[in-house]
């Protein structure tokens, strides 16, 4: 200190001239040797102001009070081995060394540990994470999930060392024992929050069905310890990784006074590790003794209802009586109007008998031959109208015969007169249009001298065709002649031959006969 | 009717006391009762039986270096 207060003045130790003269990196030395040797270790109360943490981990963090401020600064190492990180606002006691920074002219604290100054300030910073982890909802009700009612694997995340897995382990074998997964973490230190993290996490990821059975519950316990002691349990990682965990979770931390934040994010909290396992679990005793009484109950309602049944069954049947009982008014009644049948019976034919006498009294012969005389006299007087009624029946049909017969005589007549005269006429017709043919055929030209000759070919019509011809044969109009010719005849007649059969007989009925041959009209 | 052998122990004891009324109160026909006892023997004889598994098996999660889980050892004497 004396080196910065020495009297610069004439007449002091030193002459001006001889003043050392430093250059800036020798006093910014000298004066961190002063500041560090004189401040080894201190103990600063006061409030975290900003904080800055850039990405080299190392932490710049100011502490203040209502007139000063010191800047601080915490190295990676350091931060991460800190028990409560400092927040802004948070009012704290710093722990380190005093050193400078000379490339800035600056003085600052290394600090190496903080702690809340005072529980109160710690609750207050504890309350203030809270409300912000509420806020993003990781505690809200909706989120929690229920606790199964008989888990098959609990996993335990704790110290594998110590009395709480002690007191898991014994409790769940008084109720009922189950296979159970220890994940050993750190339960304080700087270890704790994000080894129990990871166990939480650990756990979820576990495949179903995997060689480590996947839990069907985790509990998270810790034994009772000082604020500082379960501080871990107050990280966000552990409450985040809590909120997160999709096997249903119970907290048990501390005794029953102590609260963590995991408690907030567990699906139950548990006042003590022994309570936890209380709640995972039900007294394998007493649901053997229910499932035995549900089992005694039932079979005894089935043999209760058995057996009202069938007293029920004893009562109906007895209600229905002797069948005998049913049929017997009716046999009697059967029995009284049976007896009384035979005498109906030969009552009812007397009666009919003394009916009957007077009537058979009546039935006598004399009485049916009158009836028959009677009768006689009745057709004789009939059989006598029977003749004179005949006579006169045949007279009247002989009548009518005749007059029949004469109108059919004067019938016929008319019918054999009627077609003779109708044949005349048509006759007469006939004979007419025929003369009128001939009139007008060749054959009257023969009759006025011409005359058809022939060979037997066919129609001769000049005189060099007859003159090869060895036999002619003439059409007169009364008839033909066969006629050689003279030049060359040899005396044979020629044979005649009918070539047209009809060709000169007119009136004949034969077909074709009435025709003159088609080239006859050359001889016009 | 759910399988009885996939039920929860939970899920199986609600339908036993459920039969248990049921047979009781005698609410249901003859015929039925017959079925609905059988079905509550068979949820009686599983409940018993995840009653009677009731084996302790306390096992340690070994981590790798990385802070995986790589398997599990069992613990004795806790």
């Amino acid at each position: 200190m004396e080196l910065f207060e020495d009297d610069p003045a004439p007449g002091g130790g030193n002459a001006p001239g001889n003043a050392h003269e430093y250059t800036v990196s020798e006093l910014s030395g000298a004066v961190k040797r002063v500041i560090e040797g004189q401040f080894d270790r201190v103990r600063v109360r006061g409030e975290v102001g900003r904080v800055s943490r850039p990405s080299s981990g190392h932490m710049y963090f100011d502490l203040k009070d209502d007139r000063s401020v010191i800047a601080a600064v915490s190295w990676k190492g350091q931060v991460a081995r800190m028990q409560v990180r400092p927040e802004e606002g948070m009012e704290v006691i710093a722990t380190g060394r005093m050193t400078t920074f000379p490339g800035q002219s600056k003085y600052q604290l290394i600090v190496d540990d903080v702690e809340p100054a005072g529980a109160g300030a710690l609750m207050a910073m504890l309350e203030k994470r809270r409300q912000a982890l509420a806020a993003e909802g990781l505690f809200a009700p909706d989120r929690k999930q229920p606790i199964p009612f008989l888990p098959q694997v609990i996993g335990v995340v704790t110290s594998p060392s110590g009395a709480v897995i002690r007191d898991i382990l014994h409790r769940l074998r008084d109720r009922f024992p189950r296979r159970v997964l220890i994940w050993p973490v750190a339960v304080q230190g700087q270890a704790c929050a994000p080894e129990v993290a990871r166990a939480i996490r650990g756990f979820n990821a576990l495949a179903p069905g995997g060689a480590i059975p996947r839990p069907d519950l985790i509990i998270v316990a810790r034994g009772g310890g000082s604020l500082e002691d379960l501080w871990g349990f107050n990280e966000e990682v552990v409450v985040r990784a809590a909120a997160d965990s999709q096997i249903p979770l119970i907290s048990a931390v501390g005794h029953e006074t102590d609260t963590t934040l995991i408690d907030f994010a567990a699906d139950r909290r548990a006042p003590t590790p022994t309570a936890a396992a209380e709640m995972a679990v039900p007294v394998r005793m007493e649901l053997l003794a229910r499932v035995n009484e549900g089992g005694t109950r039932m079979a005894r309602a089935m043999t209760h209802r058995g057996q009202m049944r069938a007293q029920r069954l004893v009562d109906l049947s007895r209600g229905l009586g002797r069948p005998q009982a049913l049929t017997a008014p009716a046999r009697q009644r059967f029995d009284l109007w049976s007896d009384r049948l035979g005498p109906a019976l030969r009552a009812l034919t007397g009666r009919k008998r003394e009916q009957f006498g007077p009537v058979a009294a009546l039935v006598r012969p004399d009485l049916l031959r009158l009836f028959i005389r009677r009768e006689q006299a009745a057709i004789d007087k009939l059989g006598a109208r029977l003749g004179p009624a005949l006579g006169r029946l045949r007279d009247e049909a002989a009548r009518r015969n005749r007059d029949a017969r004469a109108r059919l005589d004067d019938l016929s007549d008319r019918l054999a007169l009627a077609p003779r005269a109708r044949l005349d006429a048509l006759g007469e017709r006939l004979d007419r249009l025929d003369r009128m043919r001939q009139t007008l055929g060749y054959t009257e030209t023969l009759r006025r001298g011409y005359a058809v000759v022939r060979g037997p070919d066919g129609l001769i019509t000049a005189r060099a065709q007859a003159a090869g011809q060895t036999a002619l044969e003439i059409e007169f109009h009364d008839g033909r002649l066969s006629v050689l010719p003279a030049g060359e005849s040899d005396g044979a007649p020629a044979p005649q031959r009918p070539r047209k059969p009809g060709a000169g007989k007119s009136g004949s009925g034969k077909s074709g006969a009435g025709k003159p041959p088609p080239d006859q009209g050359s001889l016009f | 009717m759910t399988d009885i052998a996939a039920m929860t122990f939970e899920d199986a004891m609600k339908e036993l006391e459920a039969v248990v009324g049921q047979l009781e109160r005698g609410e249901v026909p003859l015929d039925r009762s017959i079925a609905l006892y059988e079905r509550g023997a068979a949820l009686k004889a599983h409940c018993a039986r995840l009653l009677r598994d009731a084996e302790e098996r306390v096992e340690k999660i070994t981590l790798g270096e990385n802070g995986q889980p790589t398997g599990s050892t069992p613990v004795e004497g806790l």
